[in-house]
């Protein structure tokens, strides 16, 4: 019974949690924009969502039916084989992101620096903005909890 | 929490930018300055950004690893008259490019400005979600 109320907020928690390291990631892209040979890194929020909630979540196998369906034959750690040594990216577990993408570069510079700053900046304020968002529907969840216990 | 390795991440860049902004104001202020007694001309530095790994895989902090001189020859302007010129009566200053390091100082001042906004926006992120639930 209990279960079936947080069960919402596990899954806003995991998005919060996402969207936190994911703010890390861009901060360090910005704080690295001057560095010659800093390849910038990121990663994929839909992805590393996926990974985190499994495929036990109605709310995502809802959204990613496709995708899903692509990568269903590989095993609950994204491994073709049970016998596998696991990646260390794969058995994170639930919150942290798996391995760390490199973003592509649209404009090479000479130094070797693959940080575009108009990208990072954009992807930060709307990472900023999607981690309100997220706050938002907690504290809105909380609120409907709180008036069905309270009954009034 | 992984947000609080946010300030120190900025805090490391906004350190180094400022070092950088350090740099070129003494590059600057040096711009004219002649050969003293040993015959060496005050020679433009720069400084040399590098990554440095701050716990987590995803937060990459800056350091300064190092101070470069640079190695151009410095300008050499007949002028017999003046005291430091030398039996050619040529007078050297220093290598600092003026123009270069304007565009040196804009570039640091905007990154500075960069990093401090991020970590604006990491507090009021944070300030915002010590207020989840209330």
């Amino acid at each position: 019974m209990l279960d079936k109320m947080t069960n919402r907020l596990d899954f806003h928690g995991n998005a919060l949690m996402l969207r936190a390291e994911r703010q890390r990631a861009i901060a360090s892209n910005i704080a690295n924009a001057d560095t010659p040979g800093y390849v910038a890194r990121d990663f994929s929020f839909g992805d590393a969502m996926r990974e985190a909630t499994g495929s036990g979540s109605g709310v995502t196998r809802l959204a990613t039916a496709g995708s899903v369906g692509t990568t269903g034959n590989l095993g609950a750690k994204g491994a073709t084989d049970p016998r596998h040594i696991p990646l260390p990216a794969a058995s994170t577990g639930t919150g942290a992101p798996g391995a760390l993408g490199y973003s592509v570069q649209a404009q090479p510079s000479l130094d070797n620096n693959t940080v575009d700053l108009d990208r990072e900046r954009a992807n930060f304020v709307d990472n900023a903005v999607r981690y309100e968002a997220t706050l938002r529907f907690i504290n809105g969840n909380a609120k409907t909890m709180l008036s069905a216990i309270q009954g009034q | 929490m992984s947000m609080f390795s946010i300030f120190s991440v900025s805090g490391s860049a906004v350190s180094a930018q400022s070092q950088r902004l350090n740099v070129v104001a003494s590059n600057l202020a040096n711009v004219d300055a002649v050969a003293g007694p040993d015959g060496q001309a005050y020679k433009a530095r720069q400084v040399v950004f590098q990554t440095a790994p701050m716990g987590a895989d995803s937060s990459a902090g800056v350091r300064v690893s190092a101070i470069s001189e640079s190695n151009t020859p410095g300008r050499r302007v007949h002028d017999p008259a003046h005291p430091s010129a030398d039996e050619q009566g040529y007078v050297t200053h220093s290598n600092v490019n003026a123009v270069e390091e304007m565009v040196n100082m804009i570039s640091a001042s905007r990154s500075y400005q960069n990093n401090v906004e991020v970590m604006n926006t990491a507090k009021s992120l944070l300030l915002k979600t010590l207020q989840m639930g209330q």
